[in-house]
């Protein structure tokens, strides 16, 4: 049998967003690599197990100098998952890959002792659930790793919502959701009037196109049944499986 | 106390200039001190529908850039003493604009006027982000259309966002004005319904200009339709957003040029 006679064997794929430190080298890098080492000495192991991008953007290097410096990095056990602001020619197989295009979360200026406690474990301590008073307009994406959101007015066309939990939405969803982002399978969409764009649930995912046209405009909830997404109006009945 | 507005909808040739012109003149008509300024750096066009055309000089980035005083700069209207324009650079690019600059002529602006309308260019990159930066209230242009409906949507996340007040904490005051709105088509179901817009973008309406051949004809003479045709369905409409955007409580309803029943079936023949 081909692949092709098997249109529906569909590969799970999860979104991770996660928070990575950026090291961004000043020149002369030789003096930058003694202030590494000098800080380093002082707090031991602060990068091991950190995710560490590199930006080397401004920083004028060749191929040549960014080998070196990738080099000296790993020298002093700081492992860099990417490499931002690099011709992608330069990083060849064994170097990091290139990145672009994260979203900052705001430069986080690490000064002595300063990330003695706590430091990352932030991110894990944001409440659950994530309430958005209004509507989410076009253009703009809510992301919430942690827990359910809840919308209490409608997702506009071309705006999204990506939740770890569940996602509530006490108006239309017309743009896009996706529940359950973490690999959470239990995690479920509700809304008032469905007309997303797309949708998905731990990986699995659906366009407007390959809706059930008799759920469009109606209060619907969607869940996983099994590997399914399945999608079903909310009327206040139990629901028979 | 004077009012900043930014006309603005993110997509092009929805009638932002058209509605920048038209409110600007019936606000004056009012006697309030009216500046309408052309924010469409590179592509201006307010010039031609106030028919000031062959009278710009200096204008918004010659200002800006201080190689030019505002007042050498503002374009007084010939027909009401109380309107003026200050026209956008043809010849020079959005870049052109400095933060700095636009916060400094807004604040001369609004010393001299009542209402500084700000004519926003399509978009949402730095003409149409400095239009809106300091504005008061925005003016939402929409047609009932979903591509332009889905545009004022994000023009309005971002005015929830990136202009001075948004940033202060201090909640915008933002209008929609809904405009080309065509009754026969609507009621074909070719057109969204206004009830569809207000839905989806759910701030208030300011008022529903319909589609007329007026509007093209005032463009044409170079006149804002309130000035143009003061009796036609689209200044009607113009004239009681005024009103709403002054505090009026106005009802609302879509001018029509059809007045009666003989008209509904004459109309078109006897115009």
């Amino acid at each position: 049998m081909t692949a092709a006679a098997q249109p529906h064997t569909s590969i799970r794929l999860r979104g991770r967003s996660l928070l990575a430190f950026v090291v961004a080298p000043e020149t002369p890098l030789d003096a930058w690599l003694d202030n590494l080492d000098a800080w380093l000495a002082k707090s031991p192991g602060f990068f091991a197990g950190r995710p560490v991008l590199l930006d080397v953007t401004g920083l004028k290097l060749d191929r040549k100098s960014l080998a070196e410096l990738l080099a000296a990095l790993r020298e002093r056990d700081v492992r860099i998952m990417g490499v931002e602001g690099a011709d992608p020619a330069w990083l060849k197989l064994g170097m990091p890959p290139p990145v672009s295009g994260e979203r900052q979360s705001g430069m986080a200026e690490v000064l002595d002792g300063a990330m003695s406690k706590g430091g990352m474990a932030a991110a894990g301590d944001s409440p659950k659930t994530l309430v958005i008073d209004g509507p989410v307009r076009s253009g703009r994406s809510v992301v919430h790793p942690g827990g359910d959101v809840t919308v209490t007015g409608s997702v506009a066309s071309g705006a999204e919502v990506i939740a770890g939990g569940s996602i509530h939405i006490y108006g239309a969803l017309r743009g896009r959701a996706i529940a359950g982002s973490t690999g959470n399978s239990s995690a479920r969409i509700f809304c008032n009037a469905f007309e997303a764009e797309f949708f998905g649930i731990d990986g699995l995912y659906r366009t407007a196109d390959e809706m059930d046209p008799r759920c469009r405009g109606q209060r619907v909830q969607i869940r996983l049944d099994g590997e399914r997404l399945t999608m079903a109006p909310l009327n206040g009945k139990r629901q028979g499986r | 106390m004077s009012k900043v507005v930014v006309v603005t909808s993110g997509k092009g040739g929805v009638g932002k200039t058209t509605s920048t012109a038209a409110l600007g003149a019936a606000l004056a008509q009012t006697g309030d001190k009216v500046a309408v300024v052309d924010f469409d750096v590179g592509l201006r066009n307010l010039d031609l529908i106030m028919g000031a055309e062959r009278r710009v000089v200096f204008d918004l980035i010659n200002v800006v850039q201080g190689d030019a005083k505002l007042h050498q700069a503002l374009i007084k209207d010939k027909r009401l003493e109380t309107l003026s324009l200050l026209a956008a650079s043809q010849t020079r690019d959005k870049d052109a604009l400095t933060a700095t600059g636009v916060a400094r002529v807004i604040n001369e602006l609004r010393q001299k006027f009542d209402w500084v309308v700000c004519d926003s260019p399509a978009g949402i990159e730095r003409g149409a982000t400095l239009a809106m930066r300091h504005a008061d209230t925005a003016i939402v242009v929409s047609n009932p259309e979903i591509s332009s409906v889905r545009d004022s949507d994000r023009i309005i996340g971002l005015l929830d966002s990136k202009t001075l007040k948004a940033e202060k904490g201090e909640e915008l005051d933002k209008h929609l004005l809904i405009t080309r709105y065509d009754g026969e088509r609507a009621g074909r179901g070719e057109m969204l319904t206004n009830e569809d817009v207000l839905e989806i973008l759910s701030i208030p309406l300011l008022g529903i200009v319909p589609e007329s051949q007026e509007v093209l004809r005032a463009s044409n003479l170079g006149a804002p339709v309130t000035i143009s045709s003061p009796m036609c369905a689209p200044a009607r409409a113009y004239r009681d957003a005024v009103r709403r955007l002054k505090g009026e409580t106005v009802a609302m309803s879509v001018p029509s040029d059809q007045t009666g029943f003989f008209s509904k079936i004459f109309g078109r023949r006897a115009a």
